[in-house]
């Protein structure tokens, strides 16, 4: 096992946690994890959040954010134990034997140096190369990466050029200094699905090409499946499973694997056409002091207790659509109609029974909530404001709100800071659900949460269409999520809607330009998808 | 805000670079305000009883004299006119004429603001590059000795009031162990060196009382741009604490340290009266208030004046270096 770059041995990592109202006390966040990584080979982390994937990632820089600390076990990077290392080793080895690719480039480049300066700083601090070298090292790697004149590209500040570009950059900044080990901590998660698709091949041939081995961490197993030759399932800091990636995803042996690999169960069945409760008729809309639309002549029909999805990447005008709905942005040109009867543009000339008829729920359930509220308080202000509920007649109904969203009893007096991503949001769903409202929108609301938690959300808000015949404008950049949930579809492309009908009309080709790009940029889980879709992409455009 | 999409408009259109438009748009805004500023000295005079004539000739004037001062004086034209013709009386640099010993205002004041500047440029040049490289330590060390020496030491400056910081440093340096000179005196034709000998003691004192506020904004400032992810990512590549700092912290934390080092730079010119007082330094604080106390009014307004002119000068200064110093600004999309 001479070719061994890193060896991880019953590595445990610990924190101390500041749970509000209780003593601090100490966790693990890693408990027991032993593997090996190849030179040259690719190994994807996967799991949800708080499973400790970037956590041990960035245990191979010996490196910890915040307060956590490597308590135990053992990480050999080329046969020594950095782990032990001091201080001035580990300045050695960061940035020279091992670099790190971070979840947001946006937020990971340095916004008052130019990218070059940025690209090649490692390479120079270490003394591996002249500043020559460094600096034509880094056009070739701009240039592997696909990105835009990549002989001036590293003059560029980091606000001058796009997600996908910053991201792409970032991984040239890995790969300048010829580390033998990159970390790539979810590095096409915030990008969108047309977007990641080539960042992702971008990385994938220049992880080939150098020859370099790879920490690949992602919560998205078929992202994973594209890149790496084995995968680590964790969970909760623990070991779930070790395999080769044809393995892992075509006959997982663990019941958590099974779950992840088989996530999106739920199979919906397209409900009948019905008369429409809200219509949405040429709708024109632009934010105050631009002369741009954002929305471009919208024309949509919600059928009433049913799922309109509508799609599209962002910056296409999804959520300015819900606020046009809802009369937050009031629409220059156009129609809203609600129930028949025709809602005013502006929401603060709206009577207050359209007001409780349209709820929204949004994607950070965190900043919809004020944290120093209780749940019941929370829920309970839409009772009180549209319903005049006082006293006990209120707790019960917050009860029963609560008792829908499986939540149960000892919720009532718990502040958002003491629940779960996912129980937050059942809570923002029970406040919505308080207005009896015949419309919810919801936008991007799993978007934030792990697969199996978001799973569960869709489940409980089909449950409640199903019991209250509830309609929903659901708002979202992920396919597998329309495909669980919606009766209608509507595609937007830069503030037009460019395809819209019933599920299974928009799924089913032809299909337009625009959609066919967003149909098959959603990775799917099988080995060589990747592969298959650029190439075929390559021949569309040859042949065209 | 306004000025940001305003500016950003302009550059779309012609060919001025959008920071020559916002620097041009800051020094027009400053130079109202001096305007504004001159209309209310010039209000706040003529509000207080009694006038220049009434000070010449004490109270026991005869109602006869005063008439005839005023109308030699102008004093009995309408405000808006005296307003006009004293604002015209600057541009040119015609100040008027003390009223206690009538001597050419513009020619005494530009010898004390010599001496003002002079003082103020070396607490200066001693003090912000002093209380920057401190306020980064501090912030390399947080939590530990080196920041909590730091800390302790200028808070405890800055707590003291100014004339004891004077004394006590009068008290060791000058009478104690006699290395400098205890009376900070200057005048015309004195070469720089013994200027300078002269001076130390007063420097020595200011540089302590603004140190403190500077050190702790810096320190706030890096500490802040420290929590970004970019600091993060200079850490994993091997750069040590004070090149992290250096490099990829302190570029993001010049604006409000700027911002600071400008209000104490403005402070060092028109607040040392204490100072100059307890060194007997021939300043401008001690000129102006000398002048208050004896009601010469003209020479109360002039200083008024160029004590705005600094600050608001200044404070410009400071928002063009921000300006400049902000990478989105100085290189739009």
């Amino acid at each position: 096992m001479s070719d061994t770059l890193l060896s991880i041995r019953n590595l445990r990592i610990e924190a101390t946690s500041y749970p509000p109202g209780e003593a601090p006390r100490d966790v693990v966040l890693v408990d027991d994890v032993s593997v090996d990584l190849q030179k040259g080979r690719v190994l994807g982390l996967i799991g949800e959040s708080g499973a400790g994937k970037s956590t041990i990632g960035l245990s191979s820089m010996a490196f910890g954010r915040g307060g956590v600390r490597l308590t135990g076990g053992s990480i050999l990077l080329n046969g020594r134990d950095i782990r032990l290392a001091d201080a001035r080793a580990l300045r050695g080895l960061r940035g020279r034997e091992v670099t790190y690719v971070a979840q947001s480039a946006a937020a990971a480049f340095n916004p008052a140096l130019p990218l070059m300066e940025q690209v090649i700083e490692a390479a120079l601090h270490h003394g591996m190369m002249s500043r020559a070298e460094a600096e034509a090292r880094a056009v070739g790697l701009f240039r592997t990466l696909g990105l835009p004149n990549p002989e001036s590209f590293g003059a560029r500040y980091p606000h001058q050029v796009s997600g996908g570009q910053l991201q792409r950059a970032m991984t040239a900044m890995a790969l300048c200094p010829k580390p033998d080990l990159v970390v790539f901590d979810e590095p096409t998660t915030a990008l969108d699905v047309t977007t990641q698709i080539d960042v992702l091949a971008a990385i994938k041939d220049a992880i080939r090409d150098t020859g370099v081995a790879a920490l690949y961490i992602t919560h998205d197993l078929a992202v994973v499946a594209q890149v790496a030759d084995d995968i680590l399932v964790l969970r909760h800091g623990k070991r779930v499973e070790y395999g080769t990636t044809g393995q892992i995803i075509t006959a997982p042996r663990e019941a958590y694997t099974q779950a992840l690999v088989s996530v999106r169960s739920i199979d919906h069945q397209e409900k009948p056409a019905a008369p429409a409760v809200l219509s949405v008729q040429n709708v024109t809309a632009r934010y105050r002091g631009t002369s741009f639309d954002v929305l471009k002549n919208v024309t949509l029909d919600l059928p009433a207790g049913q799922t309109l999805a509508v799609v599209g990447e962002s910056g296409s005008g999804k959520s300015t659509l819900a606020r046009a709905i809802t009369g937050l942005l009031p629409p220059t040109q156009g129609r809203i109609t609600f129930a028949g009867r025709e809602l005013s543009r502006d929401q603060r000339s709206r009577s207050r029974d359209d007001l409780r008829e349209v709820q929204m729920i949004y994607q950070m359930a965190d900043t919809a909530m004020n944290p120093r509220q209780t749940v019941g308080t929370i829920i309970g202000r839409p009772l009180e404001f549209y319903f005049g509920l006082k006293g006990e007649a209120k707790r019960a109904r917050i009860q029963d709100l609560l008792d829908q969203i499986e939540m149960g009893k000892g919720y009532i007096d718990r502040y958002p800071a003491e629940l779960s991503g996912g129980q937050k949001q059942r809570v923002c769903i029970a406040r919505a659900l308080a207005a009896k409202p015949r419309l919810i929108i919801c936008d991007e609301v799993t978007s934030a949460l792990d697969p199996l938690v978001a799973d569960g959300i869709l489940k409980l808000l089909l449950n409640l269409q199903a019991r209250e015949g509830v309609a929903y404008l659901f708002i979202t950049h992920d396919l597998a999520t329309v495909k669980a949930i919606a009766d209608r579809i509507a595609v937007m492309y830069r503030g037009e809607v460019v395809r819209y009908g019933s599920k299974t009309d928009v799924l089913t080709p032809p299909f337009d330009d625009y959609t066919d790009l967003l149909l098959s940029s959603v990775p799917e889980m099988e080995l060589g998808w990747l592969e298959a879709v650029l190439k075929h992409r390559k021949m569309a455009s040859a042949g065209n | 805000m306004a000025a940001a999409t305003s500016a950003a408009g302009w550059h779309k259109g012609g060919s001025v670079h959008p920071i020559l438009l916002l620097v041009v748009q800051r020094v027009a805004l400053g130079l109202l305000l001096l305007l504004a500023v001159s209309a209310v000295i010039f209000l706040g005079v003529e509000a207080l009883p009694g006038d220049t004539a009434q000070a010449i000739l004490g109270q026991s004037a005869t109602p006869q004299a005063l008439e005839n001062l005023r109308a030699q004086m102008g004093l009995d034209q309408p405000p808006l006119t005296r307003y006009f013709s004293w604002l015209g009386g600057l541009m040119t640099g015609d100040m008027g004429l003390s009223l206690t010993n009538g001597q050419d205002i513009a020619q005494g004041i530009g010898q004390r603001l010599g001496n003002t500047l002079f003082l103020a440029f070396w607490a200066a040049v001693i003090s912000v590059p002093l209380a920057i490289l401190l306020g980064l330590v501090a912030a390399r060390y947080q939590g530990r000795w080196p920041d909590k020496l730091i800390s302790g030491v200028t808070l405890s400056t800055i707590s003291l009031p100014e004339f004891v910081v004077g004394y006590l440093v009068l008290y060791f340096l000058a009478v104690k162990w006699q290395i400098f000179p205890s009376v900070a005196m200057v005048f015309p034709g004195m070469g720089i060196f013994e200027r300078l000998n002269a001076v130390i003691l007063p420097v020595i004192v200011l540089v302590l009382v603004v140190l403190a506020h500077m050190m702790r904004m810096t320190r706030a400032a890096i500490l802040n741009v420290m929590q970004s992810a970019y600091i993060e990512t200079a850490e994993l590549k091997g750069l040590g604490p004070m090149q992290v700092i250096w490099r990829h912290a302190f570029p993001n934390a010049i604006a409000p340290v700027v911002n600071v080092v400008m209000l104490n730079l403005a402070y060092l010119v028109v607040g040392v009266v204490v100072v100059e007082v307890v060194f007997v330094y021939p300043g401008m604080g001690q000129y102006l208030v000398d002048h208050v106390a004896k009601r010469d009014l003209p020479v109360v307004q002039a200083a008024g004046l160029i004590f705005a002119a600094v600050y608001i000068g200044l404070n410009i200064l400071a928002d063009v270096i921000s300006i400049l110093a902000n990478p989105r600004l100085r290189h739009p999309k």
